[in-house]
């Protein structure tokens, strides 16, 4: 288990180099950013060229990326155009997306996989059926429109809700947009449950749990469902990282001042260091989610062992 | 049913969620009419540190209105710069000025504002290494070209034409005659600044002290900031209410939706898609006045297509052919105003604004349209590509509006296709690179109400913002008479004459002048637009 562990920690290191690369290589095909930051004017040659020897900007993409890696092992993640440190940023913008995060993925694990085992326990049932149809709407309705629809009938006409997340972003304010941006995700999970519900609900040992007379809620939840919920987990390790960088639409909605509207500010300012910052950190989350789901898997099904 | 109960359990935990957050919610604090209600209002994050000479754009420019005070400020109403902190501003030959200040004023440190705190800020703000944004404002400063080279490190550290003749007076000499240079003095880059800008920089940056109607109270950076009145403001223009409450907003459809919920008071920027809907939303409550922006199509005359002795009429025939007030009337939600000359109409009649000065050429005529364009030999290289940015302010919809306009006037539905360019920053990119394949957009949003400011940085021989690299000698000739006349009346028509140059060589293709539009809560009155389209906040009063 350590060395696995260990060995995975190791393969994360190429990884991370080729994304960081991928992004700075990216962002620096946009253009000169110094060029967009006097408005709709032209800079004045001298402090364009002050500018772009403060950001670095002069020297040669592969000097501008090895230093920027250099500083990165320092905590050094460079400074966004307004003049803040991207790590400044960083500080203000996480903990409100992690909490979005977490209050998104309480709703796929306490809905959907509610809703999975449901609807995998009566397969072909009306409740079914209409889960069914109910998570069709849901994957096919774009998140923007649920968003601006709740935002509309919740904020707007009924007022319920407050139509913006305030700067604090609580956990209470953070609840209707965390149900938007769970919206599709929490459909499949309650798809894949179903499915893997209702695939394990014939299978020996659940038989064998059955015919030794235990209780029927101890034969779901420890027997069927612990080992049916491989996939699931799967699916919401990786959704971990997938919620947190692809909030862009819904933190925009909400007013959230979280990753995604920092990504939003540093792509259309063009601003290197806040662009790649950002989504250095989020391909750490993805890498470590996925370890993390691969630990789990030994855990839900002792049959798998790593060595 | 063992599921349903579990479905009802988690419907009733999402409710009891969702009415927790009402009761959470409903912070809109109102302090009644005595003025010490607080606005909310809504805001865009700055894009550069919050320095007087390094913020270009509106947002910056909100706050710097709030906390600072120059020597001249701009009736919110008729444009005039009119004596702020000036006393007196003195010149004999429209290039030597002597400036006094008006004593006992304060910055909210406690500091007293003299002339030194002028000369330094605006030392600062020409420096090089300070990479300022707007130094170019002080580039009639004598001694700039030693503070701000062109290229190279800087020779000096102040600019020799300032010099503080007493503890209220200075001294600004010029290298070039202009005769309206007082009248620029009202714009935010002027600003007095502190001996604490000075001496920690950094903790400044963070909470800027300026000596206008409010203070900072705090400021976190992209995503509030809150103003509270000054008590010991020493102009005559205090805070009607007691602070004021800006908001980043993500979106402006967020905005909007949180006046129309009264979680806010104030929206500066309605959006686009909400036009339509405004005027009877927010039952009167919505304004719609003319700012200081005009958006003109310019030309690349430093493509030899573009320059030739024909060209001029194929710009005049396109210009010709594009119908204005279809275009605002539809896709601006007359937010827009068809534009008939160069300038805007808030500089008044007085300030050089003068309704068909463009004549003919700014009428719809289809059928003289396509005429021009012949007789000018043809669109160049067959076709117009007009070229915008596609990531901000939705100018896909115009470009293509126009395009359809030139294209069924010319009859010929390739003559015009609108060439979207990925980012701002690109977009600017190409246009300093000199690379553009036909027409561009060009917006020009003025920096003070004066007719010099929408033709001289424009229009005339490498200007700064002279993007299409056009050159007129007459244009110029005049341009320098204007600035060395001293009766103001007669340079305003001289810039007239001049702006007469610019329309008999359609040197850029005028298209709308610009509103500003706002909409408020019904907490609030008094609420106002000046001409930079920007609220005018120490009038608003909180019922």
């Amino acid at each position: 288990m350590g060395r696995y562990v260990i060995r995975r920690l190791l393969q994360m290191i190429p990884v991370f180099i080729g994304a960081t690369l991928l992004i700075f290589l990216m962002v620096n095909v946009m253009g000169d950013p110094i060029a967009g930051l006097c408005g709709d004017r032209q800079c004045d040659p001298a402090t364009a060229a002050q500018l772009r020897t403060e950001f670095g900007l002069d020297k040669p993409l592969w000097q501008q990326y090895l230093t920027y890696l250099g500083n990165i092992f320092t905590g050094d993640f460079g400074t966004a155009f307004n003049g803040q440190p991207v790590t400044e940023l960083m500080k203000s913008a996480f903990p409100v997306t992690i909490r979005l995060t977490i209050v998104a993925i309480l709703f796929e694990i306490i809905i959907g996989i509610t809703l999975g085992v449901i609807t995998g326990l009566r397969r072909g049932r009306p409740v079914d059926t209409g889960v069914l149809l109910l998570t069709l709407v849901v994957i096919s309705v774009p998140t923007f429109v649920t968003g601006l629809l709740l935002q509309l009938l919740l904020g707007v006409e009924w007022g319920w809700i407050k139509p913006s997340v305030s700067p604090e972003a609580t956990f209470g304010e953070l609840i209707v947009p965390g149900l938007v941006l769970a919206s599709v995700s929490l459909a499949y999970v309650t798809r894949l449950t179903r499915t893997s519900i209702a695939e394990n609900r014939r299978s020996d040992y659940v038989r064998t749990a059955v015919a030794k007379g235990l209780p029927r809620r101890r034969v779901t939840i420890r027997h069927l469902l612990r080992n049916s919920l491989i996939p699931v987990v799967t699916f919401i390790g990786t959704d971990i990282g997938a919620l947190m960088g692809g909030a862009i639409v819904t933190e925009r909605i909400f007013n959230i001042h979280g990753v995604g509207y920092q990504l939003y500010q540093g792509i259309v300012r063009q601003s290197t260091q806040t662009v790649v910052g950002f989504v250095t950190v989020l391909v750490l989350v993805f890498l470590v989610a996925n370890l993390l789901v691969d630990l789990l898997y030994a855990v839900l099904d002792p049959r798998i062992r790593y060595a | 049913m063992r599921g349903a109960t579990h479905a009802r359990w988690a419907a009733c935990a999402v409710v009891v969620a969702l009415a927790a957050t009402a009761c959470g919610g409903g912070g809109s604090d109102s302090g009644g009419g005595d003025g010490s209600g607080t606005v909310s209002s809504s805001w865009g994050d700055p894009q550069n540190p919050l320095e007087p000479a390094n913020t270009n754009e509106v947002q910056g420019g909100k706050v710097l209105d709030m906390i600072f005070r120059g020597l001249k400020r701009y009736n919110a109403k008729t444009g005039a710069a009119e004596d702020m902190l000036a006393d007196t501003i003195e010149t004999t030959d429209s290039q030597n000025f002597t400036i006094t200040i008006k004593s006992g004023w304060k910055f909210s440190n406690g500091e007293t504002v003299t002339a030194q705190s002028f000369v330094d800020a605006w030392n600062y703000g020409a420096s090089l290494k300070n990479n300022q944004k707007n130094a170019y404002f002080f580039g009639y400063i004598d001694g700039y070209d030693k503070v701000h080279p062109e290229s190279g490190s800087q020779s000096a550290d102040t600019l020799s034409g300032l010099k503080v003749t007493g503890t209220n007076t200075f001294t600004v000499k010029l290298n070039q005659k202009f005769s309206t240079f007082p009248d620029t003095l009202g714009y935010a880059a002027y600003s007095p600044l502190p001996k604490a800008f000075f001496d920690d920089h950094a903790a400044w940056v963070q909470k800027p002290v300026g000596n206008g109607p409010y203070t900072i109270s705090s400021y976190t950076k992209g995503s509030q900031m809150s103003l509270v009145k000054w008590d010991d403001y020493s102009g005559d223009d205090k805070a009607k209410n007691g602070g004021v409450d800006l908001k980043v907003y993500t979106d402006n459809n967020t905005a909007y939706n949180d006046l129309l919920a009264g979680n806010l008071d104030l929206v500066d920027d309605v959006p686009a898609a909400q036009l339509k809907n405004a005027k009877s939303d927010l039952s009167g409550r919505y304004i719609n006045t003319p700012a200081g922006i005009i958006q003109t199509l310019a030309f690349p005359f430093y493509d030899k297509k573009w320059n030739t002795s024909g060209a001029k009429k194929v710009r005049q025939g396109l210009s010709m052919a594009i119908n204005r007030q279809q275009i605002t009337d539809t896709i601006f939600q007359k937010t827009r105003t068809p534009a008939s000359d160069w300038t805007s109409p808030v500089l008044g009649e007085k300030g050089g604004f003068q309704k068909g000065l463009c004549g003919d050429s700014c009428d719809y005529n289809p059928s003289q349209a396509k005429k021009l364009v012949q007789e000018g030999g043809g669109l160049p290289g067959g076709q117009v590509k007009i070229s915008y940015n596609a990531d901000t302010g939705s100018h896909k919809e115009w470009v293509d509006a126009v395009c359809n306009s030139i294209n069924n006037a010319l009859g010929n539905n390739k003559a015009c296709v609108g060439n979207p360019i990925g980012t701002f920053a690109d977009f600017r990119n190409q246009i300093g690179q000199h690379k553009m394949p036909g027409p561009f957009r060009a917006g020009w949003q003025m920096d003070y109400p004066l007719i010099q400011n929408f033709l001289q940085p424009l229009y005339y021989t490498n200007a700064s913002s002279n993007d299409g690299q056009w050159t007129n000698k007459d244009f110029d000739n005049l341009v320098n008479q204007a600035n060395a006349e001293t009766d103001t009346g007669k340079a305003v028509k001289l810039f007239q004459q001049a702006e007469g140059v610019v329309r008999d060589n359609m040197a850029a293709i005028p298209l709308w002048y610009q509103n500003g539009s706002a909409g408020y809560s019904d907490k609030v009155s008094n609420v106002a637009l000046n001409q930079f389209s920007v609220p005018v906040y120490n009038e608003i009063t909180v019922n």
